[in-house]
């Protein structure tokens, strides 16, 4: 299953660091989440550019993850040279992540 | 109990005209805020500026102003806005110089100045954040600016002195909505939990149509009606400073739980500690909670003493980047769009091309993609693209000359060339402590 069958996600972009939330449409997903989408598998996931320090923040009211990509964004939006240089994308690529099937996935 | 009512009616430089003019005629709005002044703008600004010292404030200043001084006149409808850039004082003159050809007298604008902080960085020792070891001082005369974010201080005192245009140079994004707020409810500077949740607000509000459904649409997971007549946010606050976000009815888009978490988190790193001018807010126990159709209720924001320390964006004269483009389609398109790529690595090596950084991609299979590359079958057209960092626009130019060759001189089929070159104006920062900074008021009437 992939992780866009569980949730939504947005980037966003200050300097060289990429912010990408991800975000249960249903609560109750929100453990599974928790326990499969770690800091290192994102880290993994984007082994091509995150080289820094990924972290991870959890928002349980809210049902939602705020990973924190440092030194994803070849120098940041002002110098960058590559087609996105805020790295808007990203949030649709981290939703292409396997999950393991989930015991209980959200009636959507 | 007192509601204020405020609508964000930009949220870049370039954005959408007619939203603002949409909330300004049927939101029942006090406040509009334009938040347009993106990182590298300011440098940008202040460049021109140079050449042209009239200019320097946002190139739509006129177009908006145009747009919704009539209705704002007439609901009175203040206007908060940092399109002032580079140049608030001349963005307050065009202003007046708009009012008066509308026709509309007696209009205060208030001019907010001081953020301009590039001769207290030139004189200093400030540390980049982003280059520890590194000072400002360090990029010697390609620095073009240095501004300071400013807190609500300044727009609380020139609302209270009763201007109905604040136009402000750079100021933190959400001070644009926090200001009409500490202003209207009286909020003390040290509430912190307030401030905080006011923080909170203004993030919401800062990016415009980003929480109705901008940037947000994902056909069969996440739909969304009318992108093309998207309405931007206003947001109804009480006195606690609990609000709700909603828009305009029959405008496009949507206000739900979905998007407002979205751009709650849009931009964030640690949830507990999102360091502004006047409070280090707490979004952590930020609750989202549906209150009708297109209206969600925001409440739980937090805060704790700010750090005296304002973070200042440093606009330098970086590099130049040169790009070449190329299309290829039908069978074959990847390996010659491949074949392209190799031709053009190997030609800027044999010409002497000097670059401190090159980049290839295929459009189409990885300019974009990270991750794991999908199992997908080969596309039917992609598109090349060389960029290369150089330290003259001569060396830059190349680049793009040598994909351009490739029409007569690389694979079969090759078409739809592009090219430029730029100079790159970048960003850094530091922090200067506030005390070094001196913001200032100056008024005109229409």
């Amino acid at each position: 299953m992939r992780l866009r069958e569980l949730a939504h996600a947005r980037t966003g972009d200050k300097g060289d660091i990429s912010n990408i939330s991800v975000i249960a449409y249903d609560p109750g997903d929100f453990a599974y989440l928790r326990e499969h989408v770690t800091a290192g598998r994102v880290q993994a996931h984007f082994a091509d550019i995150a080289r820094g320090l990924v972290e991870r923040y959890e928002m349980p009211v809210l049902g939602a993850l705020n990973f924190v990509l440092h030194g994803a964004l070849s120098g940041g939006v002002t110098r960058s040279l590559a087609l996105d240089a805020h790295g808007k994308s990203l949030s649709s690529c981290l939703l292409e992540m396997e999950l393991p099937d989930a015991q209980r996935v959200a009636d959507r | 109990m007192k509601t204020v009512r405020i609508g964000s009616g930009a949220g870049y430089s370039g954005d959408r005209i007619e939203p603002a003019i949409e909330l300004a005629e049927y939101g029942d709005i006090q406040y509009l805020g334009f938040e347009c002044l993106a990182e590298r703008t300011i440098a940008l600004a202040q460049q021109a500026r140079l050449s042209d010292p009239q200019s320097g404030y946002d190139p739509l200043l006129t177009a908006r102003m145009q747009a919704v001084l009539p209705a704002c006149v007439r609901n009175r409808i203040r206007i908060i806005t940092n399109m002032g850039a580079a140049n608030p004082l001349g963005a307050a003159a065009e202003t007046a110089r708009v009012a008066r050809q509308l026709g509309l007298a007696g209009l205060k604008i208030a001019a907010i100045t001081g953020d301009d902080v590039l001769e207290q960085i030139r004189a200093g020792d400030f540390t980049l954040l982003e280059r520890p070891g590194h000072t400002a001082a360090q990029l010697g005369n390609r620095i073009i600016s240095a501004n300071a974010y400013l807190g609500v201080a300044p727009i609380v005192q020139a609302l209270a002195e009763g201007a109905d245009i604040v136009i402000t140079g750079r100021v933190s994004d959400p001070a644009l909505f926090m200001a009409p707020l500490v202003h209207e409810f009286g909020w003390h500077m040290q509430d912190w939990n307030r401030l905080g949740q006011a923080t909170v607000v203004g993030h919401l509000l800062e990016c415009a149509g980003q929480i109705t459904g901008g940037y947000f649409a994902d056909p069969g997971y996440k739909d969304v009606t009318d992108l093309a007549r998207l309405g931007f946010p206003l947001a109804e606050v009480h006195t606690d400073g609990t609000a709700v976000i909603t828009k305009v009815p029959g405008s496009g888009g949507t206000v739900s739980r979905q998007s407002c978490t979205e751009q709650l988190l849009y931009e964030l790193h640690d949830p507990s500690r999102y360091y502004q001018p006047d409070v280090v807010a707490d979004f952590s126990s930020v609750r989202l909670d549906q209150d009708g159709a297109d209206r969600i209720k925001v409440s739980g924001g937090a805060g704790s003493p700010r750090t005296g320390s304002l973070k200042v964006s440093i606009g330098y004269r970086d590099s130049f980047v040169g790009e070449g483009q190329m299309s290829y389609a039908g069978a074959g398109a990847v390996a010659r769009g491949r074949l392209a790529l190799d031709i053009v690595r190997e030609r800027l090596r044999l010409t002497g091309v000097q670059t401190t950084e090159l980049r290839f991609d295929i459009i189409g299979i990885d300019s974009l993609h990270r991750g794991p590359p999908p199992d997908a079958p080969n596309p039917p057209e992609i598109r090349i693209r060389v960029t290369g960092r150089t330290d003259s626009m001569a060396e830059a130019v190349r680049i793009g000359n040598e994909v351009e060759t490739l029409y007569t001189n690389g694979p079969a089929g090759g078409g739809g060339a592009s090219k430029s070159a730029r100079l790159v104006v970048a960003v850094v920062s530091t922090l200067i402590p506030e005390t070094m900074v001196r913001p200032a008021i100056s008024f005109q009437v229409t």
